[in-house]
């Protein structure tokens, strides 16, 4: 049984897609202690043959918005039709419009990225460290409980919408990750989340559509 | 819920091992940098920094080639300090895999370099850490590992650290630091209530209360602590389940 499951792990194809994004190695070795080797392309075949597509990186909306639609990556993320993971900077790229930059995004989801203002001196921005995960929905989140922690680092936000799947507050409650047909997105890292993360990552690869 | 407070260990590394300072001197083994992250990262460490305390190039090559290991194997966040002087060393230590980078006697020379690596990588991957003194003249930064003293103040310089584009404070207090009898709380509360970023508490670890009491008197976002975790006089899932019991929000 495990034998089958490794060898069709191996089969898998993941890919991760190569734009103007920091960060992206830790994806690439989260994925691998998973038993997972990711390509990390910007080829748009590649990308399309893939059985699974990570969106992943730390960036800023203006600079990496033109950089995509630079490389026609922003059509080619379109018309993905196997599960997609934006993670952080991708999951607000998978939005309407940022305030960051005033930026146009991919318009995936129906919902616009804002900037958190805070109320108190004790809600520091960027929000960054650890903090829980409530209202999951779903199979992302199979085997979780409320309240989990993962790790966040962002200083915008998507507000709560049809789409959210999981929520966290921190000034305002935000989407923690939002799902629209084969494209799911979380602002915090499960690459960086320990445990959890890892869990998020498996069972994003374990998804059935 | 709200975002936890952060335990994280330090490792300082020489020649690719672990070792730990009282009051900056005297050094002492403690390990495997690699497997001792791992092991903190399984007890539930929310975050490492692995300092570099070699000067010369080639520990600066083994270091970098730990810090792939380390991106390789651990799941949490980690920061790396020791040594970093210009932008190509923070793009050498981020394209290992580390998340944040630790800045110290290079920005209080330079202090444009904080700009410098926001401007290029981001705030949240850029640490100022401050060594300071309480001397008769007020609470004064000090260069090169708390060796040489400068007419910088503390709070002056971590104002500026922030405008300048800091993501985070790691303020080590030199008094405090090695002597076990808690965090320098009234400088760190200070500091917190100055500036708009986290402030991670460095220095005076001795038992779980000054966990607590940093976290309450010092209004830290984190503590930091390197010998009371090497060598097992405070476990970290005993100190953070007694944390949550004492009302702190931490992750368990």
């Amino acid at each position: 049984m495990h034998n089958s499951l490794d060898e069709k792990k191996k089969k898998m194809k993941v890919a991760i897609v190569k734009y103007n994004a920091g960060n992206i190695c830790s994806v690439i070795n989260a994925l691998q202690r998973l038993g997972i080797h990711p390509i990390y392309t910007d080829n748009a075949e590649e990308l399309m043959s893939a059985d699974r597509v990570l969106f992943p990186g730390q960036g800023e909306a203006g600079s990496t918005m033109a950089y995509l639609r630079a490389k026609q990556l922003d059509e080619v993320i379109l018309h993905l039709k196997q599960p997609v993971l934006g993670i952080c900077i991708g999951q607000q790229l998978m939005c309407r419009h940022s305030e960051e930059s005033n930026t146009d995004c991919l318009g995936i989801f129906d919902v616009d990225v804002l900037k958190f203002s805070p109320k108190r001196h004790v809600e520091k921005v960027p929000h960054m460290g650890w903090n829980t995960l409530s209202e999951l929905k779903s199979d992302l989140f199979k085997g979780f409980t409320d309240n989990e922690f993962v790790y966040f680092v962002h200083s915008f936000y998507v507000p709560v919408n049809p789409h959210t799947i999981a929520t966290t507050d921190y000034i305002t409650p935000f989407s923690a990750a939002m799902q629209k047909d084969n494209f799911y997105a979380t602002q915090f890292h499960p690459e960086k989340s320990g445990d959890a993360g890892e869990r998020i990552l498996q069972n994003f690869l374990d998804l059935k559509i | 819920m709200a975002l936890a407070k952060r335990i994280i260990p330090c490792l300082d590394v020489k020649n690719g091992q672990t070792v730990k300072g009282t009051n900056f001197v005297n050094l002492r083994q403690a390990g495997d940098p690699v497997e001792l992250g791992k092991v903190y990262s399984q007890q539930g460490a929310d975050e490492l920094v692995y300092l570099d305390i070699t000067a010369s190039h080639e520990g600066r090559k083994t270091f970098t080639e730990m810090v792939e290991r380390v991106a390789a194997e651990i799941s949490i966040p980690f920061t790396v300090g020791g040594g970093i002087n210009e932008l190509s060393d923070v793009e050498r230590l981020l394209n290992a895999g580390a998340d944040k980078v630790s800045i110290n006697s290079a920005a209080l020379r330079r202090p444009q370099l904080i700009n410098e690596i926001t401007a290029h990588f981001g705030s949240q991957v850029c640490v100022v850490a401050i060594d300071a003194k309480e001397t008769e003249n007020g609470w004064m930064c000090y260069l090169n590992g708390g060796r040489i003293a400068t007419d910088r103040n503390l709070f002056d310089w971590a104002k500026e650290a922030c405008d300048r584009g800091a993501g985070e404070i790691l303020f080590t207090s030199m008094n405090h630091d090695g002597v076990k009898n808690g965090y320098a709380n009234e400088a760190l509360a200070r500091l917190s209530d100055e500036l708009t970023i986290p402030i991670i508490a460095s220095g005076g670890a001795g038992k779980r209360e000054h966990f607590r009491d940093t976290f309450l008197e010092g209004k830290s976002d984190a503590a930091l602590a390197a010998s009371v975790f090497h060598f097992g006089e405070i476990p970290i899932p005993e100190l953070k389940k007694w944390l949550k019991e004492e009302g702190i929000n931490v992750r368990l």
